[in-house]
This record gives structure tokens, C-alpha cells and sequence, in this order.
């Protein structure tokens, strides 16, 4: 039996998974009540149900011609980049404050993907003053300029 | 002419203020490559919640059309566009700029941008009240037909892909109606406590267009500041001038193609200037010169990348149609602010269609003039490591969508939506006609459902939404622009396997 590419299995993973929530918002559309609130999502739903079966369908027979998935080296440098943004946001951004979450998460970021070199100091100090400048402009902009309160908790 | 009523209001200290503010910044935004002007306007608009509708209308125009010529700055100094719209550009502007004629190529393209963007400002100021006088007679099967059509249009000419665009403005769709239903207060789709509210348009804009760009620039690793940027001579603005002068061929073609082209909804700027340089191109006696530093290249390019943003909001003022991505972000500011574009915008809310149609024109000059002085500088700022830009978009990305209602659901949404949004544009769908759906979706579901009350006391379903001439032609715009794209799409597949077998 002849291998599968990387992008094929990709692209029938990810079109299952747009079929299957296609499927379950078309059962939901036609099961739940009152009937009059799902009339609209029943009508579009037939649709996506018929488009995502169509594409999921195309994948597995390999017919898919567009777009190339994920790469395992887009995926490596995707995934620390990701996690730290996926943490900053659901967890770190309302238990320490956006700007204290913020900084951090921007000082992780900048010191993660900078292709300055990572073992002289003055590259370290340049990383510092930029994520202070950072601090300094989301401060101006949104505390003192738009007066919008966001969470503070530990040093804002 | 009742536009010039108007004009006296875009000169206001506040208003005039936020139009050079946004015309300076939007042009340093669309220097900086990974930074769209559908991202950067998208990013805005948190902050024009704190505005008037029309001053926040002027923030996010000026940036509209001064992110488009912006995009010219890095294509010409960097061979980066910008933007897409900045594509052919590059062909000319860079062999130019290499050639030592970087200053002669930026000054051209701001020239040519100005006289298209104001050509099509014109164009917009005439056609918008005839067609919105014409849209008075639409009922609720119509403007459903038409929410339908903008989906589909964008959903099919928009994507590489036309089963993948139409799934997408389905997806977009069905996002909108999670929440509460308007008519009986039922509750559907939501999973999460951050749904109850249905979906943010904005924190949805942001995470859709934003998100998606910061994990690409994660996934392109530890890649070093951009190219190096090629110093621009001395070159006189006179002889720039003169040169736009001599090469009327070249304006007009990229002008008027420009303006058509925006005009249809769904086909954006970056296919307004690979036409316009290619029609410019086989009208030309110079024809071996292009792609060689022919100052022709750039000035049918960038006459029509900015031809075509102001035709692109005459669909969208008129009828909610949205005729570019960037426009599809508009609508979400037009909407935030209670403001619903389409039949009856020109009568209750004059001042405010006009103001910002007004600015636009003014921003087209004003975006002239600093683009000739400013390019330099934001050609050093496109220069800035993707490291920082991913740091700052995510920040403002963070910062912008919680600000809008004061809402951790909204950051999460955007968050979710972002991701997601990453990984369906790698597997070939696209942002536009999701977003066109989440917009259009409410419009689209309320007529629908105020057409079906018409229809049950009449002569029922099929007749009131199938028959009558208007409906008939919506349906076969609908029909003939999906069609039109799987076409297309199949001519394209034929020649890319020909020249593979070709070699």
C-alpha cells in the first residue's frame, strides 16, 4: 500500500473535523426547540453540511488542491510562540494583569524568535528597552489615553 | 453636490487631527510587510469606539487608503509588498529603486495613488446616492438575496478554492447566529458562558485577521530583520510630475481598470493591479521595457490598488456589501457604532456618509503629500524584526478586543477564532467570506425570517423568495459569480497540470 503524504492526512483531519461540526450543528438545528429560532440555522446548515461533506470527501480521495497544511518545521516554531500566547491569554492576562501578563509575554516572545544573538548582553538590554517601550506605549494607549480598566492585579 | 455641504465638518480640529493621524500611521502600517490594511484597519477599531461615529469613520478611511499606497514604500525599497495590492508593483518599483531610481518610483507611485484614489473617491461621491435611491425599493427577499450574494461573491471570487470559500462564508454564517435568537429569545449554540452574548464583531475582526498573520510570523522561526533597504536619491517632485504627464496611457488604463474592478464586490486591490499593469502592458509600444524599471509598471499599478478603494465601499454604503475584505472590516466599525449602511444611510445619518466620504478625498491628497515626504522613514520602519511586530500585533490584538466591551469572553473569542482561523487558511480557506458571513449573517437571518412571515400570509415560501424580477436577478448574480469562479478554477488547474507535464 502506498503511503499517505503528511499534507493529505492533514487535510482529511481537518475537513473531518469541519464535517462532524457541520453534522452536529445541522442535528442541533433540526432537533432543538422552538423550531421558528432554528429556522435560519436548519437552512444554512444544510448547506455547510453538503460544502464540508464535499471537501471532506475530496481529501480522502486526495483530490484537495489547495493548501499545503502544516509543516513539522512551521509547526516547531509555531508551538512555543502558540503556547506562550495561548497561556498569556486563557490564564496569565486575568491572574497577573494585562500589563504585567503582558510585558512578560511580550519579553518571552521577543527573546524566543529574535535572530540577534542570545549570548551578548547588549542584545539582552536591547530586548529589555524594547519590551519596556512596549509597557510603556500599551500604558499610554489604553490606560491613559482610552481609560480603559483592565485587570491590574499585581503591579498595575 | 450635497457632499460639499459637508466638507466643512472633515476641518474640525479633532476630525482634521485624526485624519493626518491616521494617513501618517496608516502609511507606516502598510509598509511594514504582515501587516495588511484589512489587519491594520481591523486593529483600529477598538480604538474608535471611543470616537464619535464619524471621527472613528475618518480614522479608519484615512488608514484604508493610506495602508493601500503605503504597501507601495516596501515593494519599491524592500521587493516586499506590502499588501497584495502591492504585487505588480514590485515588478517596476524594486528593478527601479535597483537601478538608482528609488525616489523617481516612490514619488511616481504616490502620485499615480493620489490621482487614482481620487478618481475613484469621485466615482463614489456620484454613484452612491443613485444606487442607494435605487436600493429604497428593496423588500426583505431581496436584501436577504443580497446578504446571500455578498457572502457568496466574496466566498467564491475571494478563495483559491470556490467549495472551500462558500464552507467558510457558511462557517461565518453560523457563527452568527450563536447567542440569543432576536425573535424568540431561545438560546443556540451556546457552549460556552463567553457565547452568551453571541459573537463580538470586532473582537472577531481582530482575532480573524490578526492572529492568524502572528502565528505565521511564529511559524517563519528566527528569520533576521527584512531586507536590505535600497537609499533613495534626490529626485525632483517637478520631474516626477512631468513623468506621470508623459505616461497618460498608463494612468488612464490603471484608473479606470482600478475603479471597475472595485466596483465588483469580492475582487480586491490585488487584482485591480495585475490587471491594470497587464492591460497597460499590451497597450503599450514599450512592452519589452516592463518587468526591466518601466516607470509605466508602477504608475498602472498604483493608480489602481487606489482606484479601486473608494468603488469598493459604493456596494457596501448602498447595499451592505462589503467590496473588499478591508470594506468588510468597515462595515463591522459602521455597525459598532449603530450605524447600518444600505437603503436609508444617506437620509438619517447625511452628515456622517458624507463626512467620510469627504475625508476620503482629502486623505487622498494628504496621503500624497506625506507618502512623498515619509517614505524613507517607513521604509525603516518595515525594516522592524517579525519578532517584534508578532509581540506587538498579539498585544494590541489582546489589549484591542478587551477594550471594546471590557470582556475576557470577547478576548477569548478572538483568541479561539484567530487560531482557528490559522488553521483553516493553511488547509486553503479564507478569512473574507468568513467575516463577510458573521457581518452579513444577522441581516441576512432577519430578513429572512421577517420574509417568511410575509410569504406564510401570502403565497407562501417559493413564490415570495423565488419569483419577481429582482429576486430572479440576485439569484442569477448569485449563480453566474459561483459559477464564473469554479470556471476559473478549473481553467487554472488545467494550465498549472499542462505546464507540469510540460516540465
Amino acid at each position: 500500500m502506498s503511503q499517505i503524504s503528511l499534507p493529505r492526512v492533514q487535510h482529511i483531519v481537518a475537513s473531518g473535523i469541519i464535517a462532524a461540526v457541520g453534522m452536529w450543528v445541522a442535528w442541533v438545528s433540526y432537533t432543538q426547540q422552538p423550531a421558528e429560532a432554528f429556522l435560519f440555522p436548519r437552512l444554512i446548515s444544510t448547506v455547510f453540511v453538503v460544502l464540508a461533506l464535499w471537501t471532506f470527501v475530496k481529501a480522502i480521495l486526495g483530490w484537495t488542491k489547495v493548501g499545503n497544511g502544516v509543516s513539522r518545521k512551521d509547526f516547531v516554531w509555531l508551538l512555543p510562540g502558540l503556547t506562550i500566547a495561548l497561556v498569556y491569554i486563557f490564564w496569565a492576562a486575568k491572574a497577573l494583569g494585562f500589563y504585567t501578563a503582558g510585558t512578560i509575554t511580550f519579553f518571552l516572545l521577543l527573546s524566543f524568535y529574535d535572530p540577534a544573538p542570545h549570548d551578548e548582553a547588549k542584545t539582552w538590554v536591547k530586548r529589555v528597552i524594547i519590551t519596556a517601550g512596549f509597557l510603556a506605549v500599551m500604558y499610554g494607549l489604553f490606560a491613559l489615553l482610552l481609560k480603559v480598566y483592565t485587570p491590574r492585579e499585581i503591579f498595575f | 453636490m450635497e457632499f460639499l455641504y459637508y466638507f466643512g465638518d472633515v476641518f474640525t480640529p479633532i476630525s482634521f487631527g485624526l485624519l493626518l493621524l491616521g494617513t501618517i500611521g496608516g502609511l507606516i502600517l502598510g509598509a511594514t510587510p504582515g501587516l495588511s490594511p484589512t489587519m491594520a484597519v481591523a486593529l483600529l477599531i477598538p480604538f474608535t469606539f471611543h470616537l464619535t461615529p464619524v471621527q472613528g469613520l475618518i480614522l479608519l478611511g484615512a488608514a484604508y487608503t493610506s495602508t493601500v499606497a503605503g504597501g507601495a514604500v516596501s515593494a519599491i525599497l524592500l521587493k516586499i509588498p506590502g499588501a497584495p495590492a502591492n504585487i505588480a508593483t514590485t515588478l517596476d518599483g524594486h528593478t527601479m529603486a535597483k537601478q538608482g531610481k528609488g525616489a523617481q518610483a516612490l514619488q511616481l507611485s504616490f502620485l499615480a495613488s493620489a490621482v487614482g484614489g481620487v478618481i475613484g473617491v469621485l466615482l463614489l461621491i456620484f454613484l452612491t446616492p443613485v444606487l442607494a435611491q435605487w436600493a429604497l425599493a428593496f423588500g426583505p427577499s431581496h436584501l436577504f438575496w443580497l446578504a446571500i450574494l455578498g457572502v457568496t461573491v466574496i466566498g467564491s471570487l475571494d478563495s483559491a478554492s470556490v467549495v472551500k470559500g462558500l464552507l467558510s462564508g457558511c462557517i461565518g454564517l453560523w457563527l452568527a447566529t450563536i447567542g440569543f435568537d432576536d425573535i424568540m429569545g431561545a438560546q443556540r449554540f451556546i457552549f460556552h458562558p463567553a457565547l452568551g452574548g453571541g459573537i463580538n464583531i470586532i473582537a472577531a475582526l481582530i482575532g480573524l485577521f490578526a492572529i492568524p498573520q502572528v502565528l505565521t510570523m511564529f511559524a517563519k522561526g528566527r528569520k533576521a530583520a527584512n531586507a536590505e533597504v535600497i537609499e533613495v536619491e534626490k529626485h525632483s517632485i517637478m520631474d516626477a510630475v512631468r513623468e506621470l504627464l508623459r505616461r497618460p496611457r498608463a494612468l488612464s488604463i490603471g484608473t479606470i481598470t482600478g475603479s471597475v474592478i472595485g466596483l465588483i464586490p469580492g475582487v480586491g486591490g490585488q487584482i485591480a493591479g495585475l490587471v491594470a499593469y497587464d492591460q497597460t502592458k499590451k497597450f503599450s509600444p514599450e512592452r519589452d521595457k516592463f518587468g526591466k524599471g518601466h516607470s509605466e509598471g508602477v504608475i498602472a499599478a498604483e493608480s489602481a490598488n487606489n482606484a479601486m478603494v473608494g468603488p469598493s465601499l459604493v456596494p457596501l454604503l448602498t447595499l451592505s456589501i462589503p467590496g473588499s475584505p478591508t470594506a468588510a472590516v468597515l462595515l463591522g466599525g459602521l455597525l459598532i457604532h449603530g450605524i447600518f449602511p444600505g437603503t436609508d444611510l444617506f437620509d438619517n445619518h447625511p452628515d456622517v456618509a458624507w463626512t467620510f466620504i469627504n475625508s476620503m478625498l482629502i486623505g487622498q491628497v494628504l496621503m500624497c503629500i506625506f507618502g512623498l515626504y515619509v517614505a524613507g522613514l517607513a521604509a525603516r520602519v518595515a525594516q522592524v524584526p517579525q519578532s517584534v511586530m508578532a509581540a506587538v500585533v498579539l498585544g494590541l490584538a489582546v489589549f484591542g478586543s478587551y477594550s471594546v466591551q471590557s470582556s475576557m469572553g470577547d478576548v477569548y473569542v478572538m483568541a479561539a477564532l484567530g487560531v482557528m482561523m490559522y488553521f483553516l487558511e493553511r488547509f486553503g480557506f479564507s478569512a473574507a467570506p468568513l467575516v463577510l458571513g458573521l457581518i452579513l449573517g444577522p441581516i441576512a437571518e432577519a430578513n429572512f425570517i421577517q420574509g417568511s412571515m410575509i410569504a406564510g400570509a401570502t403565497d407562501g415560501m417559493a413564490s415570495y423568495f423565488l419569483t419577481g424580477t429582482l429576486n430572479i436577478v440576485l439569484i442569477a448574480i448569485v449563480i453566474a459569480s459561483i459559477a464564473y469562479s469554479v470556471w476559473m478554477e478549473l481553467r487554472s488547474r488545467r494550465y498549472t497540470s499542462k505546464e507540469e507535464i510540460m516540465g
